[in-house]
């Protein structure tokens, strides 16, 4: 049975839809109130808090941190500053993904991780030979995101030191109405945004805090159905559902290296030797075979198509991830795995795993689409991610 | 020399930059004249009060054509439209009814008047749906010429009848109804609930000077269905930044791809060369040369102002006198302080959060009327309220809010003359004041600023020929291959290279952009430009 987080005095007094799910053993707000449109339009428009506690936490302390986390990382964590943090994954001695997560250095021998799947022993084992302690915080950090155009304008106000000049991918310790907090200038929405960390002792105090001075802004509490349609639109995978970690797959053809998820960037490869670097070198080398890509789905055609069986077009609102099927003609080269339509950008969007060959921005393919229980094929066409990126998110 | 351009449209209304930006797009050269310092015409956003950024005239985008947003891409050039939440309507009894996006919800809210109206709702919604399936095609396609043995168009009115065929006779029975009925009479083969029947027939009159069981006003509400069927792909709401910021987008994309767009440049007259159009002359004397010129504004402007009628057969002077205006509705913007308090459902809440009615019952609206026949505004008028800064920070400071008040009747042809309206404002002003107090009492404790709009104002100041705004009452003798006159519903006019892109012509008023899209396609197949 999943637990309450430390927010969830306030969360559920708010949540009246009773919406909930399952994440990561917590219990999670799906929709505050349906539809939840207005919890989108939060994170787009004013801003959106969302509890994000139960995405798992790790502090690696000691003096080899940075070097450890280089050895474990596909990018160079000993490069990172303290007060900034970075985005990336981390691989299996052949190169294959494990999970992603952020990596945040708040000292010099001091830095959080955060992961979707359970990773401590995988650190620890890594962690031979190095000065370094691993330890979960999960439990005991409580974190809020704030994302949303107005993210700034309520929390700046709060904050001593004024968080007013945090830089993306910027961390820093503050106070929040005299509440000890770290700040993170990140989020998985796309948008202005910021991750604030307190102890769980705070919890209350800092939603509150963050709450009531949001309200003359437009803020929303904010669930994970909302979020997932920002991260749709910001062009963000999620693990376990647009690929899967090598950890849990069945079949060798299920895992999936950087390069073919989209964060080949995020690899850096001249440097000592890491966890997957061999693999990851002669892949690079040989190109990977498949890409993660994102998909702009024809509205023109799936209007047409609805309307030969009668029907006025319809698309879910909520963002879907049940795969499905992307062709170049007649023949099946790979798959999309989630998709929404995007109310900012007027588009019927998807991300996919296609064949390389099929993977440049422009490339027309085909998408199933289930129309009247006939299975249809939709014109589809490869565009850059992130499908929304406005300029407040890095401003 | 002066340059010379492939276009010239006259007016910076949204379906002037549509069409605009549709012609600069295929490549064509084109200057856009603006008459006032803003862009937008009746689809405009004006900051009237510090901080405080109004959209002066219409207030919420429901029938802008999806199309038009991919084509033009809107979004990238900055349309963001933010949904309508709920419908609410406030009762002086203290009682309240509201409908969510939420049906159970909804059925709930209903079937506190009646359980049977609650339950019969989505089977009317469903008609409704099929019904515009069939009127949503016209939307999109200049209107084929009934009178014509051109075979391209007889195929094509052969294949609207054939969609209407296809609708099967108790749908086709049910359109004819649509077609002559009134709306509140259409409403009552299905509804019993006085109060929902009220708040439904309402989309029925707006903007036209006609009550809710005139005959002919059933099928206006199909368009508001139409809005909710696009509402699948979001385009209901409002506009970020106010509506202004809908004509902006499209401006910007016209831009993009090479428009040029003047504002403060009223255009004085037609300059013509024989019976043809060669360009436009502004009221400051400046001359500008087109191959083809546009008019954007509606069509009384159009044919006795800027072309004038020594210009003009005895035939078209008689369909363009004949083609009515008679506005009916005003506007009051309201600058607050705090978020209004209904009395029926106090404190903020998410029932704000779209639009808000002053409809309480058929008996209300048609007494409304009855006011407006005798020559006078109504003293307790039929209003639509939205408070945009509850979704839109942008409008307002954080903590104030926008009101925007749309009221009806408030007939352009009041009985001490049009003139006389100045005179008869405050006394408008008031009454919609004094209705909004029976429902929010404190409303008057936290106005900052209020801005009276009646229709003499939209005439002289917006350009809107008697205050009607749609540029022509949307009644059945005025739309489709009727729209503006029998002989000119296809973009043409009587005066060569002389060209019709707005709301006086097919399909029609709203924040549709169609007629503009359709101008500029029919404009270059003819060769036009
Ligand atoms: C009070 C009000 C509320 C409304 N509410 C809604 C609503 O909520 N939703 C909706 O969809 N529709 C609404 N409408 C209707 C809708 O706004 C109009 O039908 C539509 O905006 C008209 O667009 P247009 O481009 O055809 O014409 P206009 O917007 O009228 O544009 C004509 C332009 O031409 C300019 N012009 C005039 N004369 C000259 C000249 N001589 N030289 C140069 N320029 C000139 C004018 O200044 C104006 O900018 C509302 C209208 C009003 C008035």
């Amino acid at each position: 049975m999943p637990l309450p987080t430390p927010f969830h005095p306030r969360t559920s007094k708010l949540c009246t839809s009773l919406l909930y799910k399952d994440w990561g053993g917590y219990y999670a707000v799906c929709a505050y109130g349906t539809p939840f449109d207005r919890e989108y339009q939060a994170f787009r428009q004013t801003a959106g808090l969302i509890d994000v506690t139960p995405l798992m936490k790790y502090e690696v302390t000691g003096a080899d941190a940075g070097r450890f986390l280089s050895h474990v990382m596909v990018r160079n964590i000993v490069k990172l500053k303290t007060g900034r943090v970075t985005y990336c994954c981390w691989c299996d001695g052949k190169g294959k993904v494990l999970d992603d997560g952020t990596v945040t250095r708040w000292a010099e021998d001091h830095f959080r991780v955060t992961s979707n799947s359970p990773a401590l022993r995988w650190f620890q084992n890594a962690a031979r030979g190095f000065d370094v302690t691993i330890e979960e915080s999960t439990d005991r950090i409580a974190v809020l995101a704030l994302q949303g155009p107005s993210a700034r304008k309520i929390l700046a106000p709060l904050t001593d030191p004024d968080i007013g000049s945090l830089r993306y991918f910027g961390a820093m310790k503050t106070k929040v109405c005299g509440i000890p907090v770290e700040v993170t200038r990140t989020g998985y929405t796309g948008d202005l945004g910021y991750e604030i960390w307190t102890k769980n002792d705070h919890a209350l105090a800092l939603y509150d805090a963050i709450f009531s001075a949001g309200k003359i802004h437009g803020i929303e509490p904010c669930g994970l159905d909302a979020m997932d349609v920002t991260r749709i639109e910001a062009g963000f995978i999620l693990h376990g559902i647009d690929y899967f970690s090598a950890k849990s797959c069945l079949l060798e053809s299920q895992k999936s290296t950087p390069f073919e998820i989209g964060l080949g960037w995020s690899v850096q490869l001249g440097r000592e030797p890491f966890i997957g670097s061999a693999a990851l070198r002669a892949e690079k080398k040989r190109g990977a075979a498949r890409a993660l890509v994102g998909l702009e789905i024809d509205w023109d055609d799936l209007e047409r198509l609805f309307d030969e069986e009668g029907l006025p077009p319809s698309v879910p609102c909520h963002g879907w991830r049940d795969p499905i099927p992307v062709y170049s003609g007649d023949v099946q080269v790979g798959r999309a795995t989630s998709g929404v339509w995007s109310p900012i950008l007027k588009k019927n969007l998807a991300l996919a795993t296609v064949e390389s060959a099929f993977a440049a921005t422009g490339t027309p393919l085909l998408i199933e689409q289930t129309i009247e229980f006939a299975r249809r094929k939709v014109r589809a066409v490869v565009v850059k991610k992130p499908f929304f990126d406005p300029e407040r998110k890095r401003s | 020399m002066a340059k010379r351009y492939d276009a010239i449209i006259v007016g910076g209304g949204h379906n002037g930059l549509v069409c605009a930006a549709y012609l600069a797009r295929a490549g064509r050269k084109v200057l856009v004249l603006e008459k006032r310092r803003v862009l937008g015409g009746a689809a405009v956003t004006e900051e009237i009060y510090p901080g405080f950024r109004f959209s002066v005239l219409s207030y919420v985008v429901s029938l802008l054509r999806p199309q038009i947003i991919r084509d033009l891409e809107l979004p990238k050039y900055g349309l963001e439209i933010l949904p309508l939440d709920a419908s609410f309507l406030p009762l002086p009894d203290g009682r309240s009814l509201t409908r969510w996006g939420d049906w159970e919800r909804t059925r709930r809210e209903i079937s506190k008047f009646s359980a049977r109206d609650a339950e019969v709702l989505p089977e009317f919604g469903k008609l409704m749906v099929h019904m515009s399936r069939f009127v949503k095609p016209l939307l999109d396609m200049a209107p084929p010429d009934p009178t014509s043995f051109d075979p391209r168009e007889l195929a094509r009115l052969g294949k609207l009848g054939k969609s209407f065929t296809e609708l099967g006779p108790d749908l086709q029975r049910l359109k004819y109804k649509m077609l002559t009925m009134s709306a509140a009479d259409f409403l009552d083969m299905w509804f019993e609930s006085d109060e929902l029947k009220g708040v439904m027939s309402v989309s029925g009159i707006i903007g036209t000077f006609l009550g809710v069981r005139s005959p002919g006003t059933a099928y206006v509400l199909l368009h508001h269905y139409m809005g909710e069927i696009d509402g699948v792909f979001r385009s209901w709401g409002f506009s970020k930044g106010g509506t202004g910021g809908v004509s902006l987008a499209i401006a910007r994309s016209a831009e993009a791809a090479g428009a040029e767009i003047r504002t403060d440049a009223p255009v004085a007259k037609v300059l013509l060369g024989g019976d043809a159009a060669e360009g436009v002359v502004l009221e400051n004397g400046d001359e500008f040369r087109a191959k083809a010129v546009v008019s954007a504004v509606d069509p009384r402007r159009t044919f006795f102002g800027l072309v004038g009628k020594e210009h003009l057969d005895d035939e078209t002077i008689t369909a363009i006198g004949n083609y009515t205006y008679r506005g009916s509705s005003g506007k009051v913007n309201l600058a607050l302080d705090a978020v209004p308090d209904f009395t029926c459902r106090p404190g903020t809440g998410p029932h704000l959060y779209g639009d808000i009615a002053i409809a309480p019952n058929v008996r209300y609206l048609e007494k409304a009327y009855d006011e407006a026949k005798e020559g006078d505004f109504s003293s307790r008028p039929y209003m639509n309220i939205v408070i945009p800064s509850l979704s839109d920070p942008t409008v307002a400071p954080p903590g104030k809010h926008v009101m925007s008040i749309f009221v009806q009747y408030a007939p352009y042809h009041i009985k001490e003359g049009p003139e006389q309206w100045p005179l008869r404002k405050d006394a408008f002003g008031e009454a919609v004041l004094s209705t909004l107090e029976e429902y929010c009492p404190k409303i008057r404790d936290s106005i900052l600023h209020m801005q009276v709009i009646t229709p003499w104002e939209m005439e002289q100041e917006y350009g809107l020929t008697e205050g009607n705004i749609f540029h022509g009452e949307l009644s059945l003798e005025q739309l489709f291959f009727l729209r503006p006159t029998a002989k000119m519903a296809r973009y043409r006019t009587p005066v060569r290279h002389l060209w019709m892109c707005a709301s006086g012509t097919h399909p029609g008023g709203g924040i549709m952009g169609a007629s503009g899209m359709l101008a500029a396609r029919e404009l270059m197949k003819a060769g036009g430009v």
